[in-house]
């Protein structure tokens, strides 16, 4: 059951993938350990959209914690192009659940947030993140405060920080968790755009299935106490994919398929 | 526009009929002006003690002790608030004195300020420092950790420093809090003032109450009451006016408000 059901596994992986998962442990607390991830082995092909599915409470932040370089693993390592996190790295941008915008930076100002700290300035990062602006069809609204855009709005700002220093691998905690469904689709197929255009790699974690395989090459489904990885789903439609694709035999095979091993394991949600 | 208008005559009136009911009351029961004087005897009180310039000096004695305390007190504050925020060990060793401090009546300290620092400007402004000093520290920490977990991770996944974690989200985060503590401690420290002042000194409004006391001038007191109010509203209102300019993001009073586009609004 808890198996690893590598379907196919890339030819170029063992190469130099983008980011390296080994025999990844995490256990919070001493005296009752909770076991979050338990012996989590994947790898990141480059330029690959990785999508993590599970339900809460199965270790998906602690997994983006881990490989941010926010949070130390208990065993294992993670690697990013071969080298192994341990800190923080400024090649890395992280896109989390709820916004966190800046109430007093301007729209702007929050997505020149990763150039400031790193010492980025000069008209081509300002450039840059008026072209990424313009993406995400933010244009205007560059002097605005977070406090004057929707929730949608302002998660878009946080992807365009994410974006900002160029990083080459973006880390998606469900950035598109706390918007309504009409806006999720649009911020899918939008999210799908940039990605074709920076061409990152991306992991994307998320509770919702169809959203996975909708953005994902290849989809990872954890389940819970330990963590682990269940299933491995690559899914090969072609790009950009039109929304109406979550109508196809072939979309509703690959949920139904990681439905079922979800229930198996207690459900979502 | 017009609702505005009326709102402030309203009250204005509301204020007027309450000074007529007390001038008349003790015209009435011939309440002894040295119990409780007339607002017209207050007035005139008033009117002489500025016409004749001599609040004029109190009044700018009283009013520089206050801004020297406050400077002080507000200096001393967010630095050891900053440090009790930041090191675990200065909250250690500092945390229980505080506590202790914390709990006991500041102005019961005047009068061995007043010994230890004379009868001059500096136990005013040590006094106004300390009674100043505490709601500001406490906001300050306060301020400093209230802040949100996923901002720390979002600058740390930066691979922010330190000491731009500190300038670019800790305090601009704070700031709210920081800007509340002022408020309390800019009037605090006019109370700290006047409290040694009445304990020894040679100048201040603070001062002139105590002699006016002791020559039964209660018309005069009331009339220096009325001075310390409007010194105690004009202090309070600068800081809200800088307030207002720096924390151009924060309006809490707006969410009250039914829309937030109107701005005709009176408060
Ligand atoms: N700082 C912590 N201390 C102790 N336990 C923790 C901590 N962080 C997470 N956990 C535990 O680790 C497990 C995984 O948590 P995690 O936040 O990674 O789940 P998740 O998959 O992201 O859930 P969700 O979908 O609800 O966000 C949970 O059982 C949680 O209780
Ligand atoms: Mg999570």
């Amino acid at each position: 059951m808890n198996e690893v059901v590598a379907e196919r596994l890339g030819s170029g992986v063992a190469a130099l993938s983008a980011i390296g998962v080994r025999d990844l442990d995490v256990c919070f607390g001493s005296d009752q350990p909770v076991v979050a991830l338990d012996k989590i082995t994947f790898d990141v092909a480059d330029g690959e959209f990785l999508a993590v599915v599970g339900p809460s409470g199965c270790g998906k932040s602690t997994l983006l914690k881990v490989l941010a370089g926010l949070l130390a693993p208990t065993a294992g390592h993670v690697s990013l192009r071969g080298e192994v996190v341990s800190r923080p790295r400024r090649d890395i941008g992280v896109v989390f659940q709820s916004p966190v915008l800046f109430p007093w930076r301007s729209v702007m100002e929050n997505a020149l947030l990763p150039a400031d700290v790193i010492g980025l300035t000069g008209p081509a990062i300002t450039s840059r993140t008026q072209a990424l602006l313009n993406l995400v069809g933010l244009a205007g609204f560059e002097k605005r405060y977070p406090r004057e855009l929707s929730g949608g709005m302002q998660q878009r700002v946080g992807i365009v920080r994410a974006l900002v220093h160029n990083p080459s691998v973006l880390l998606m905690d469900e950035p598109f968790g706390a918007l309504d469904a009409l806006t999720r689709e649009i911020m899918n197929r939008e999210l799908q755009r940039i990605w074709l255009e920076e061409r990152k790699t991306v992991l994307f974690i998320t509770h919702s299935i169809a959203e996975a395989v909708y953005l994902a090459d290849r989809v990872l489904v954890m389940t819970p106490r330990p963590g682990r990885v269940a299933l491995e789903v690559r899914v090969d439609f072609p790009r950009p994919r039109p929304l109406s694709v979550v109508n196809t035999k072939e979309f509703g095979a690959h949920v139904a398929r990681i439905r079922d091993v979800l229930d198996a394991s207690g459900g979502i949600e | 526009m017009t609702k505005g208008l009326t709102g402030w005559s309203l009250r204005l009136a509301l204020i007027a009929a309450l000074l007529l009911v007390w001038e008349a009351l003790t015209v009435l029961l011939k309440v002894p002006s040295f119990i409780l004087p007339a607002p017209s005897q207050i007035f005139i009180a008033l009117y002489r003690g500025l016409s004749t310039g001599i609040y004029a000096e109190h009044i700018l004695v009283t009013l520089w002790e206050t801004l020297l305390g406050f400077a002080l007190g507000a200096t001393l504050a967010l630095v050891l608030g900053t440090a009790l925020a930041l090191s675990r060990r200065v909250e250690y060793f500092v945390y229980p004195l505080i506590v202790m401090f914390q709990a006991m009546p500041k102005v019961a300290l005047a009068p061995m300020i007043v010994v230890w620092f004379g009868l001059g400007l500096t136990s005013k402004v040590v006094s106004a420092a300390l009674v100043a000093f505490f709601p500001l520290m406490v906001n300050t920490v306060v301020g400093l950790r209230s802040v949100d977990e996923d901002r720390i991770n979002l600058m740390r996944s930066l691979a922010a420093s330190h000491r731009q974690i500190f300038t670019m989200l800790l305090l601009p985060n704070a700031l709210p809090y920081i800007f509340a503590g002022l408020e309390v401690a800019m009037v605090f420290a006019l109370i700290g003032a006047i409290v040694a002042e009445f304990i020894g000194a040679q100048a201040g409004l603070g001062m002139l109450i105590q002699s006016m006391n002791s020559t039964l001038d209660v018309a005069g007191q009331f009339s220096i009451l009325l001075i310390l109010s409007l010194i105690g509203v004009s202090l309070n209102s600068c800081v809200v006016a800088v307030r207002r300019r720096v924390l151009f993001w924060d309006r809490p009073r707006d969410l009250l408000a039914p829309s937030s586009t109107s701005s005709g609004r009176t408060t």
